[in-house]
């Protein structure tokens, strides 16, 4: 801050940079630009130096007069500031500027002691300290009092303070009493009327409110991740593409219809809802095992029991009688033909029917399995009595029949329905008498099924299954020979034989036998179909079975009703073996593990079993196995297991197990 | 000699000598079925049967209901582990059968994709 002592006419100073006379040095406006006596007391003291870059000014120049006025303004502050008026809307230079200048500035923590914070704390002090400060209070008090004093005359004597020192410290201890109270808040209350009143506000009352949503439904859901599991999804997954890849498959080709087929299959299928239907695999696997715990015994029987008699007797065996078959629904018909399943060997194919010429009446066909003897796995009706049927070795769900009306039908067992799938009628060349054997044959040329039937009407005729219709070709016609009838008028009458039986030749294929009426014997071709190749005069009564040996080719065997059994070679017009066996023999049959034994069954309910190995001339085994009234009809063994199943008039089918002397397996002998 | 009884089952109805749809596994195979059950109730020994759904919840039942509900639970929960165990060993493999041989009697179940079969039979002896 400059003091202001000298004012004069202002100049503008054009140079700031004057020198004044003598080479001063360039100096601030405060920094003494006086013109006036000290000027000259300088200018003596000093000896002249001039700087080469001095002005160099005449004396008029250097004489003339610059006044200099000191101001108080502030160089720095602007002189024209303006500012923008809102009022007026336009610039209005300001008249006063701030001539304010501030060199230094410190922020202290020096209060004076008569502001309000001064006095304050003054204040606070005396509260906390009590006594002391109080004391020191008043100390200071004298103190200050006596400061002030010696700032004054700036030569104090320290004895001057000292006495009034004296003085303070006698004050002191007077009011020590009563200072103490000071610095405490003195509520200055009426001793005689006084009342406190207080009053308290109104709390509001605190009220929680609470909502509740409606929980989600919630189910609980637990399941494992087994290595099965797993599995299952991974298959699942599997089916899904596959089927997936079948749709397109079935989309795309022209045929769209089938698509549309196979859609409509799928949602019939799945809108069957009725759940018990799902049960049908459990229950039948629980209808078996019901079973087998009721017949358990036997089924131990069937696996495990050899008669261990069979060591004492002497080439002698038994039967030993299993299950017993029977259905309510057969049981006025006979058992007219028996059939092994070539795939299931557990499985047998029983035709019903009637071979009373006066009874004729409905006929069935019943599939039994040996795992359930209760109730037969497979039940089909027909209307005519069934004869015989074969089950085809390839397709094992095949099953021909022949009929007593001389109709031949195919079933198919993979399909539920009760009618044949195929059948022939009197249209399609059905034999006007009955059928007495069926017999598969090996498929065409034209991969068609095809099958072989005999009857009494003479014909053996080959049926064809072209595109589902059953075409029938009639091979050989039975000629009864030797016995050309004449007729007058010259018509001649050919008697027809009545064939009864056949079978074909295991190895070669066109060769078969044929069993008549009349008791004879034919060998024939299939080219051939006027010509036999042989005649065997077998029998004095129908023949009702020829069978091949399976192992000796040359080797077949027939049966009749006049108690005879004979054996042949059927290069030899005689026969090698001869057996009366005291009754119309039913059936024979070879056995599938030997080629010298075989089966022959009765109407007097016996079974004989022969082993030519062991006996030429007598049965082995002679059991009566049904009572006497039964009469057997049929016989047969099955392919694997050592049983054979015999079926009687009654309809009822009795399963025997062949104990080990029945069962001798030839032994290997050298060729020749 | 073994002893051929008759499974004493009153006989079926003769059908009439026209064939019709006589033959279990055709036409209608929900009658077929039921025929089954039927039979095997009426087998010599069971003394009851039932169908379990897959919650253990008996559906159909020829015992009382206390003795039902008892079975269905227990036997329930011991297929599922035998189911467990068989296909932990091999997944490809699956449960058929479950027997259950005691003193008193035999108990049967055989598993189905949704349902359990039990049959509890007397083996004659």
């Amino acid at each position: 801050m400059l003091p202001a002592s000298a004012k004069a006419p202002h100049k503008q100073p054009h140079k700031q940079s004057i020198s004044i006379g003598r080479g001063t040095r360039k100096r601030d406006e405060d920094s003494g630009t006086e013109v006036g006596e000290g000027t000259d007391e300088w200018a003596q003291s000093k000896v002249t130096v001039r700087p080469p870059d001095q002005l160099e000014l005449t004396d008029a120049e250097l004489k003339e007069e610059f006044t200099r006025i000191l101001t108080a303004n502030n160089p720095h502050a602007p002189q024209n500031i303006v500012r923008y008026s809102f009022k007026e809307g336009t610039y209005k230079p300001i008249g006063f500027v701030n001539q304010l200048a501030v060199h230094y500035t410190q922020v202290g923590n020096l209060i004076p002691k008569d502001s309000d914070e001064g006095r304050r704390q003054h204040y606070r002090n005396e509260l906390v300290a009590g006594s002391q400060e109080s004391a020191k209070v008043i100390s200071e008090t004298e103190n200050l009092e006596e400061d002030e004093e010696p700032k004054e005359l700036e030569t104090e004597p320290g004895s001057q303070t000292d006495v009034p020192a004296a003085g303070a410290a006698e004050k002191v201890t007077e009011e020590e009493l009563m200072t103490p109270k000071q610095p405490k808040e003195r509520k200055l209350t009426n001793q005689f009327n006084f009342s406190e009143r207080a009053s308290q506000t109104y709390n509001n009352p605190v009220r929680d409110r609470e909502c509740q949503t409606e929980p989600p439904p919630r189910t609980n859901f637990s399941a494992t991740a087994n290595q099965w599991e797993i599995y299952d999804a991974y298959v699942e997954e599997l089916e899904k593409q596959e089927k997936t890849k079948e749709k397109e498959k079935a989309k795309t080709p022209v045929a769209k219809k089938s698509g549309k087929m196979a859609m409509r299959k799928l949602t019939s299928t799945e809108s069957q809802t009725d759940d018990i239907i799902k049960l049908s695999q459990a229950a039948k696997i629980m209808e078996r095992m019901v079973n087998q715990n009721t017949y358990d015994d036997i089924a131990q029987d069937f696996k495990y029991y050899e008669d261990p008699a069979d060591e004492y007797r002497d080439q002698v065996g038994t039967l030993l009688p299993l299950w017993k078959f029977q259905n309510d629904k057969a049981k006025r018909l006979s058992v007219t033909a028996l059939c092994w399943n070539p795939k299931y060997r557990d499985l047998f194919a029983v035709g019903y029917g009637s071979y009373d010429f006066m009874k004729q009446s409905r006929g069935m066909l019943l599939l039994y399995s040996l795992k359930n003897p209760s109730f037969p796995e497979y039940m089909f009706s027909s209307n005519s009595g069934i004869m015989c049927l074969d089950i085809h070795v390839e397709h094992p769900y095949l099953v021909a029949v022949g009929h007593y009306d001389g109709n031949v039908a195919i079933y198919n067992l993979k399909k539920p329905h009760s009618q044949p799938s195929f059948c022939s009628s009197a249209k399609s060349g059905k034999h006007s008498d009955p059928v007495w054997q069926v017999k598969w044959q090996k498929d065409d040329m034209d991969q068609n099924l095809n099958f072989f039937s005999v009857s009494s009407d003479g014909r053996i005729v080959s049926w064809t299954l072209v595109k589902r219709k059953l075409v029938h070709v009639d091979v050989i016609k039975l000629k009864v020979e030797g016995s050309t009838t004449e007729v007058p008028e010259g018509l001649q009458l050919h008697p027809v034989g009545c064939g009864t039986a056949f079978d074909f030749h295991k190895e070669i294929d066109y060769m078969f036998l044929v069993g008549t009426e009349e008791g004879k014997i034919y060998k024939c071709s299939k080219s051939y179909s006027s010509q036999f190749l042989n005649t065997y005069d077998a029998h004095n009564m129908a023949v009702d079975t020829v069978s091949w040996n399976p192992y000796h080719t040359k080797v077949f065997m027939s049966c009749s009703s006049d108690w005879t059994v004979k054996i042949w070679d059927h290069t030899i017009k005689t026969p090698m073996f001869i057996y009366d066996l005291n009754s119309a023999v039913g059936d024979v049959a070879w056995a599938p593990y030997s080629s010298t034994v075989f089966a022959a069954v009765t109407t007097d309910g016996k079974a004989h079993i022969f082993d030519l190995a062991i006996n030429k001339y007598e049965a082995i085994c002679n059991q009566p196995v049904a009572a006497k009234k039964n009469r057997l009809t049929h016989v047969q063994f099955n392919p694997i297991h050592p049983i054979i199943i015999v079926g009687d008039d009654r309809g009822h089918i009795i399963c025997l197990k062949l104990s080990p002397n029945l069962r001798k397996m030839p032994k290997e002998r050298d060729p020749g | 000699m073994n002893e051929w009884t008759n499974t004493g089952r009153e006989p079926d109805p003769l059908p009439s000598s026209l064939a019709g749809p006589t033959a279990p596994g055709l036409g209608e195979p929900q009658a077929e079925v039921e025929e089954t059950l039927k039979r095997i109730q009426s087998h010599k020994g069971v003394i009851g049967t039932m169908v379990v759904n897959a919650e253990g919840i008996p559906i159909r039942t020829t015992l009382d209901n206390s003795t039902t509900v008892q079975y269905a639970g227990l036997l329930h929960h011991l297929t599922m582990k035998a189911k467990s165990t068989v296909r932990d060993i091999d997944p490809q493999n699956d449960l058929t059968f479950l027997r259950i041989r005691s003193k008193k009697h035999e108990i049967m179940v055989a598993p189905d994709k949704e349902y359990l079969l039990i049959v509890i039979q007397n083996p004659c002896e």
